[in-house]
């Protein structure tokens, strides 16, 4: 099963690498370049030492060395082929050390537990915390000065790289559910490493080789370009130093070997880039925050607006990988009055919270609003820009958060955030907002608010959180408040004291608030009028009794029919919704 | 506070113990060379082993090492085999050449890349295009080469700074600013590759995230959403990143010094292992060491003071 889904995968992966224009250009000039340096005794006839006094310094073609001689009288050519081999020995030795050190460390760390992989995760790290370069050269006495040995050293010294690689991946597939299936149903561990785990390392693993052999090949040049090793071993290192001892008068010699060199470390760098994106999939591609949209409404049709909000025909698509528009949203009609509470219901998908991201300008970056409207107090929303809509956002509409603990930026304190907000939408001191942001948190319930306020959000519990994020959201007195299923990651009992809060505010502040939700029970809790959404439209709007008394849509129907009883409460985890929200985006 | 900065001090020396340790039991394994090299070409096995007695390399490797931490620990690192130099003073001579080029470059780095990484990530487009093409050609061309080349372009065609040598700063600060900016330079091109991608992806991640709608939605600004709270979530595994930045340039340093006759520490490291002068070798991998640590230890602290969660762990 798993054999055939991996296989899947990488079929196309292969497909993808072999079309791709950077990686058959790097991989066909590495092979050029490796077979160069292999048939060098059948492409020159002089050896890398073979000095001949007559031809010192002399130009290209001169004495039958094609690319002339050097300051010792050697021909450049055969040096340039003979370094090649030099360094391809240096990269197969530093890349195999290091994946056999590497990979076997990684693989019994990762699956065999925590003693195993304390001990080894101390000598790697005794290990990296020494400047190679350095400890390869005063470690010279010891190796003599043999590149061979050299790069057996810089293996280990690059093993830990891929130690942390390999643990971390193999860490990450251990707790996967199929390996712990295979591992109930009885197979070896040693199948289980070699059919399940193997198959999750060696992506990563192929990618991180290329880069290996590049570094291996960079380090035994910068060595030999020291003088570190034996001159009778040809090396672009060497040759540089010495084109560089020679470059006022024959700049050539220094160039031949820097551009041998530069082209194989070049091949090797982008082929491990092209390789990272075939199998791992494209770098993450920066999203922009702002996200205006480019949608102009038509102006609005002269009758006067007498609701707070009011959204006309909204439709919301996304781009698909084929470039065609999806809609999430097709065309969303819905008022909320000044003061009222309108529950927003509907199964994951539906396009609920796309509906409320909408109102708040906060939509991603990929979506498209294709057309209606949204009025705030008659104003459009639609078109603005993000400087306008700042304006907006935290005192006429704000917005309450599903998930508490992500919403909370982990590394402010809960004051620095909230005070951060209230001045945002009141221009005042900070003195006056932090009183301020301490006199909402006593409101919103939290039992000791100079504490909270110090507190990081790691410090607070999820329904603390939750509060602080209310308090944030009616800082700045808006006159809608969206809340996107406030209730939905908290506790049970806890629940209902966020929703009695939630009341509690509302008549306080007089404001309306837009509800998402797609429980029944809090609806008919706190809810004067509800709309149910189905497939990106609202199929039937209504007061809260009437709906519950006599559903109009058939879909209306099904879901309260399919309420057991009016204290059930969502239990599945959160995760499960922002998965949700993710088909969607789609 | 004070417990952790003793605790992670303590762990640091015992580092330089063991790496000492382990240089010298490594080391110890070519004495006879050393020994050979002190005399001269063609030195007879005899002549070796009574330099060696002479020199005390014939006692046990543990006695020997012994009694370099116990001076070592006065502070006294011995002289070399060759010129007869305090190593201590020797090596804190030239580690001010080193250190000058590597932190101004770690600095240099560190400005660039946080620059360039969150420009692309909030911006996107065309500055994203630049970051990235920036960080490829770092990754690709070998600094050395990078370094030759600048010498050709603005020493020695150019003639905008001096090709080789060193000038103090306390003796003109212009002409240390010109000595050191080829070698700084030469030395950044592939941190910054490294950093910029770290910092990118990493805001990326942070951008994506659920605080950052929440930030937008009470009004927030937007430079603020990035540079005060997405930043400052990205910046500890870069930080993490920069670390091992600065083995990279503590080791990319050696090199460079050489191509700029720079009067460094790697360059008393290079000839004095050509030699086999084993007191400067273990006075170099114990300031080696001890760098390495305190960069470790700034880094964390730095790591704690970004994120509020690390610091709960101690």
């Amino acid at each position: 099963m798993t054999t055939a889904r991996t296989d899947a995968r990488r079929r196309p992966a292969l497909r993808r690498l072999l079309t791709d224009p950077q990686a058959m250009v790097s991989a066909s000039l590495l092979t050029v370049v490796v077979l160069l340096g292999l048939l060098a005794p059948a492409l020159t006839d002089h050896g890398a030492n073979q000095a001949n006094l007559d031809a010192v310094n002399v130009g290209i073609g001169d004495h039958g060395y094609l690319l002339g001689g050097d300051k010792s009288g050697r021909d450049i050519l055969a040096r340039l082929l003979y370094s090649i081999n030099t360094s391809v020995v240096s990269a197969l030795i530093g890349a195999s050390i290091a994946l056999a050190i590497g990979i076997t460390s990684g693989l019994i760390g990762g699956y065999f537990g925590r003693r195993v992989s304390g001990a080894a995760e101390w000598l790697f790290s005794l290990i990296m915390t020494f400047p190679g370069l350095l400890l390869l050269i005063i470690l010279m006495p010891v190796t003599k000065g043999d590149y061979r040995a050299t790069m057996v050293v810089f293996g280990v010294l690059l093993s830990p790289g891929i130690y942390r690689l390999v643990r971390n991946l193999v860490l990450g597939v251990k707790n996967e559910l199929y390996v712990d299936a295979a591992r109930v149903s009885g197979l070896p561990d040693r199948r289980i490493l070699r059919r399940h785990v193997l198959t999750v390392v060696r992506g990563p693993v192929i990618i991180a080789t290329a880069f290996l052999a590049g570094s291996s090949i960079a380090v035994q040049s910068g060595l030999a370009f020291l003088g570190l090793g034996s001159s009778t071993v040809p090396s672009f290192g060497a040759m540089i130093s010495e084109g560089f001892t020679n470059l006022y008068e024959e700049p050539l010699q220094f160039l031949w070997p820097s551009l041998v060199l530069g082209i194989i470390t070049a091949s090797l760098v982008l082929l491990g880039n092209a390789l990272r994106d075939a199998l791992e999939g494209g770098r993450p591609q920066p999203v922009r925050i702002v996200t205006t949209t480019g949608y102009r409404p038509p102006a609005a049709e002269g009758d006067a607006v007498t609701k707070l909000l009011t959204v006309n025909d909204l439709a919301i698509a996304y781009p698909t990988p084929t470039g065609e528009l999806k809609e999430v949203v097709s065309g969303v009609t819905l008022s909320v009055a000044a003061g009222e509470t309108l529950g927003l219901v509907g199964e994951s998908g539906s396009g609920k919270t796309q509906t409320a991201f909408a109102a708040l300008g906060v939509l991603p970056a990929e979506a498209v609003v294709i057309r209606g409207s949204i009025r705030l107090d008659g104003r459009e929303l639609l078109g603005l820009s993000e400087r306008e809509l700042r304006a907006v956002r935290g005192t006429s509409i704000a917005y309450v958060p599903q998930e508490p603990m992500s919403n909370l930026d982990p590394s402010c304190t809960v004051g620095a955030q909230l005070v951060e907000g209230v001045r945002a939408a009141m221009p005042m001191s900070r003195g006056e907002a932090r009183k301020r942001v301490l006199a909402l948190l006593a409101r919103c319930g939290i039992p000791d608010p100079e504490r909270t306020f110090r507190s990081y959000p790691h410090q607070i519990s999820g329904g603390m959180a939750q509060r602080v994020l209310i308090a944030g959201a009616v800082a700045g007195r808006p006159l809608l408040l969206i809340a996107d299923e406030p209730t939905t990651a908290l506790d049970v009992t806890v629940q209902a004291e966020v929703l009695d809060l939630l009341r509690d505010l509302q008549k306080d502040l007089n404001m309306a608030v837009l509800l998402v939700t797609h429980n029944f029970g809090v609806v008919a809790d706190i809810c004067g009028r509800v709309a149910v959404m189905r497939e990106g439209t609202v199929v039937e709007t209504g007061t809260t009794e009437e709906l519950f008394a006599v559903p109009k849509h058939p879909y209306t129907r099904g879901l309260l029919n399919s309420v057991l009883d009016e204290t059930t409460l969502r239990t599945d985890p959160p995760a499960a919704s922002a998965d949700a929200l993710e088909t969607e985006k789609r | 506070m004070t417990v952790y900065l003793l605790r992670r001090l303590t762990a640091g020396l015992a580092l330089a113990v063991l790496v000492t340790m382990i240089t010298f039991l490594l080391l110890s394994t070519s004495f006879d060379d050393v020994a050979g090299s002190v005399l001269g070409n063609g030195a007879a096995p005899h002549q070796i082993a009574a330099q060696k007695a002479q020199m005390g390399l014939d006692r046990p490797v543990a006695v020997q090492y012994a009694d370099w931490l116990a001076h070592a620990v006065r502070g006294d690192l011995g002289a070399s085999y060759f010129t007869s130099e305090p190593v201590r003073s020797a090596i804190t001579a030239r580690l001010g050449v080193t250190l000058s080029i590597v932190v101004v470059a770690l600095l240099a780095t560190s400005v660039i890349s946080v620059a360039l990484g969150v420009a692309a990530a909030a911006r996107g487009g065309a500055v994203d295009r630049f970051a990235q093409g920036a960080a490829m050609i770092g990754y690709v061309v070998p600094s050395l080469l990078v370094a030759i080349a600048l010498v050709y372009v603005f020493a020695i065609k150019m003639h905008v700074f001096p090709a080789t040598g060193y000038t103090d700063f306390s003796e003109s600060p212009s002409r240390w600013a010109g000595s050191i900016a080829i070698p700084v330079v030469a030395l950044m091109m592939g941190g910054v590759a490294g950093l910029t991608s770290q910092i990118r992806g990493a805001m990326i991640g942070e951008l994506r995230k659920d605080y950052v709608r929440t930030l937008r939605t009470r009004g927030i600004p937007t430079h603020s959403i990035v540079l005060r709270h997405a930043l400052r979530n990205a910046a500890g595994p870069a930080l993490t990143v920069l670390s091992l930045e600065f083995l990279q340039m503590l080791g990319g340093a050696l090199i460079i010094e050489q191509i700029f006759a720079l009067p460094g520490f790697g360059q008393y490291a290079f000839n004095a292992s050509l030699q086999g002068d084993v007191p400067i070798i273990m006075g170099i991998s114990l300031f080696g060491v001890l760098l390495v640590v305190a960069v470790n230890l700034v880094v964390d602290l730095l790591g704690g003071w970004l994120n509020p969660k690390a610091r709960m762990v101690r």
